[in-house]
């Protein structure tokens, strides 16, 4: 529909244009594993074992903590009240939303995560597999992400109740992800196995996210 | 086209903020809400506008589209303006236009009726806090819906700004359109009832 | 001149204008001289081979990048201390310069490495020192996009380049401290024991060159900076008088 293309374009625009935006997160990511070794150690070979762990946390916590920028603007400057005054299911709206906030925040630390392997020492395959593996679970990410959203909309002082909130439900998206990445080198597990069931969780986010966001964004109303 | 609400109650935390509240508003007539500030008027345009949920009473709209709620065939005007600073002005226009999807005037033409046609390029960032009110009310015009509610139309706006609004309302209503208007002071048109809110039940 | 008869920004734009047009041939000249010396007059190293010619470019990078923040601290206490209309411009302008600087460093220190240890990072003090010195620029610009006030945005971003200042050396400190906890097998030492004269001089006209590079890059972003400012006020100007 027209109006979800207008809400996807718009939302696109602004995370552009408006200060920093994606990159701020993508810096968010290197910072986070630039600080592990330096907790950790430098030691190359235990970098690379615990490499893909690393890239996965340093995005997951990336993709949260840019999370409440996806609803509370909106919310605060009245967006939203005209955005549920729509002709457009709610459900799509929110994620048409979270799709314009995956493609500019979260896809950015992607493409980055490549480059930040080889801070870790990674090998290529490594870095193939992470990188397929971020691309796959990271939408889930921010679906999920959606609902903590919903949820904290109207909080003033969201702060971290947001992440509180949400990475307890991406635990699973964490687990697999990684497991996969460590299939990919490692084995013995085929990496088919944890990557099936990631992409099945990816699915799954993608049609509860939206209901359950909108479900709270409605029965959040005074 | 009638517009009718009866024992409408509204319980905000643990505050009654109304109570058997009723009216009714046909296609061409304007309802000016009175009342202090907290007597609810805000609170009822929402409810109508379905952004507050009612504790009782029901709401109807007779003579319109019966597949579509209240809330769809409203167009809400609150105290924020629901502008984004880092779009233009016509970015904005033209965004709300195609997302409320209801057809009304080009937006072009609703800019130059409200006097901004000529910052039509400029970030909405950089507007005045009477400009930013002529662009929500430029909004009104460029996404046309049968019901306007509109929250203190006239805050911000300068005399000349306000007579090019009852303008534009007066024009809403012979078109057909109705108007449930929230204000502490006149609006300048004749004939207007008035919803008066505040007296404690 | 002084600096007080170049805080106007017209008197600067028209200073800086007649200045870029000395600068720019002698930049170019002093980098094909240091150039031709690096690539074609200095010898290899007897370990390294030819790869040790990165150093030319790996080690004026890092000294930029050091001196930048050096520049941007003076610039800072001229926006908190002095009040000197220009000092904020000086210091957003010479962000982005030496954050590219630290980039070209740990990218020619990254190519370097490969040949040398076998990987395209390693862990060391010093790397990580300026790694740790690029994440700050980057988190300096983006506070410089976060607020939309351009003088807001200088005093906050002057406090920050101050703070930053202060920390880097306790930073380099810390991390020196912190490698010889893991000390690794071998200590590279770059360069040899003792610097020959013949990789002395090329090392100090690419220094040299660098040097100058960073000035006209910096003169160009302030005079960039100053007629953005000149676009958001007519913009502003428009908005008033409609």
């Amino acid at each position: 529909m027209e109006a979800l293309a207008a809400l996807l374009l718009r939302d696109m625009r602004l995370a552009v244009r408006v200060g920093g935006g994606a990159l701020v997160g993508v810096l968010f990511f290197l910072i986070v594993v630039t600080i592990v070794p330096l907790g950790v150690g430098p030691d190359l070979a235990l970098l690379a074992r615990i490499g893909p762990a690393i890239l996965w946390i340093g995005a997951l916590l990336a993709s949260l903590l840019a999370l409440d920028r996806l609803l509370a603007a909106d919310h605060d400057d009245g967006s939203l009240d005209l955005i549920l005054t729509g002709r457009a299911p709610l459900e799509l709206a929110v994620a048409v939303k979270a799709l314009a906030h995956w493609v500019t925040t979260s896809l950015p630390l992607v493409i980055a995560a490549p480059a930040l392997g080889l801070f870790l020492n990674l090998e290529p395959g490594a870095i193939g597999a992470v990188a397929l593996t971020l691309l796959v679970g990271t939408p889930a990410l921010t679906f999920i992400g959606l609902i903590g959203a919903a949820l904290a909309v109207a909080l003033r002082r969201g702060g971290l109740l947001l992440p509180v909130l949400v990475l307890p439900l991406t635990i699973p998206i964490l687990i697999f992800g990684v497991s996969a990445s460590n299939a990919a080198i490692v084995g013995p597990v085929p990496f088919g196995a944890p990557f099936a069931i990631l992409a099945a969780l990816t699915l799954m986010s993608l049609v509860i996210g939206p209901f359950a966001a909108a479900a709270a964004l409605r029965h959040g109303l005074e | 086209m009638r517009l009718s609400a009866c024992d409408l109650v509204c319980v905000r935390g643990d505050r009654r903020v109304f109570a058997d509240l009723g009216f009714h508003l046909d296609a061409g007539e304007l309802l000016a809400i009175r009342g202090p500030n907290g007597a609810g008027k805000t609170s009822l345009l929402r409810s109508i506008a379905g952004l507050v949920r009612l504790a009782a009473g029901r709401i109807e709209l007779a003579g319109a589209d019966p597949e579509l709620t209240v809330a769809e065939q409203s167009h809400y005007l609150g105290h924020h303006d629901a502008l984004k600073p880092s779009l233009s002005v016509a970015e904005n226009l033209v965004f709300w236009a195609r997302y409320l999807g209801t057809g009304g005037m080009r937006p072009a033409e609703a800019l130059e009726t409200v006097g901004l046609a000529t910052l039509a390029a400029l970030p909405a960032g950089y507007l005045s806090a009477g400009q930013r009110r002529r662009l929500s009310v430029a909004r009104l015009l460029a996404a046309h819906r049968p019901i306007w509610l509109l929250d203190e139309p006239t805050s911000a706006l300068d005399a000349a700004a306000q007579a090019r609004l009852a303008d534009i309302m007066r024009r809403h209503l012979a078109g057909g359109g109705l108007i449930l208007a929230a204000t502490h002071g006149p609006l300048g048109l004749d004939g207007t009832r008035e919803l008066v809110l505040g007296d404690s039940p | 001149m002084g600096l007080i008869d170049l805080a106007n920004p017209s008197r600067f734009l028209a200073f800086s204008h007649r200045l870029l047009q000395a600068l720019v041939p002698v930049t170019a000249a002093l980098f094909a001289v240091g150039l031709y010396l690096a690539f074609f007059v200095a010898p290899d190293d007897y370990q390294q081979g030819a790869t040790v010619r990165i150093m030319f470019i790996h080690v004026p990078a890092a000294w930029l990048g050091m001196m930048c923040w050096t520049v941007m601290s003076i610039a800072a206490l001229g926006t908190l201390v002095w009040r000197h209309p220009l000092a904020d411009v000086a210091l957003k302008a010479a962000t982005p310069i030496g954050a590219a600087f630290t980039f070209i460093c740990l990218f020619a220190g990254s190519m370097w490495g490969r040949p040398m240890w076998g990987t395209y990072w390693v862990w060391d003090a010093r790397l990580t020192s300026v790694l740790i010195m690029f994440l700050m620029y980057l988190g300096l610009i983006a506070l410089w996009r976060a607020v939309d006030d351009p003088s807001r945005a200088g005093r906050a971003a002057a406090i920050l380049t101050l703070v930053g200042a202060v920390n880097l050396p306790i930073i380099k400190f810390s991390v020196d401290w912190w490698n010889t906890l893991h000390q690794p097998a071998s200590v590279i030492r770059l360069g040899g024991p003792t610097i020959h004269p013949t990789i002395l001089l090329p090392l100090l006209v690419m220094v040299l060159a660098f040097t100058l590079l960073f000035v006209t890059l910096h003169v160009s972003a302030m005079r960039n900076e100053i007629l953005r400012r000149r676009v958001r006020t007519l913009r502003l100007m428009q908005a008033e008088a409609a």
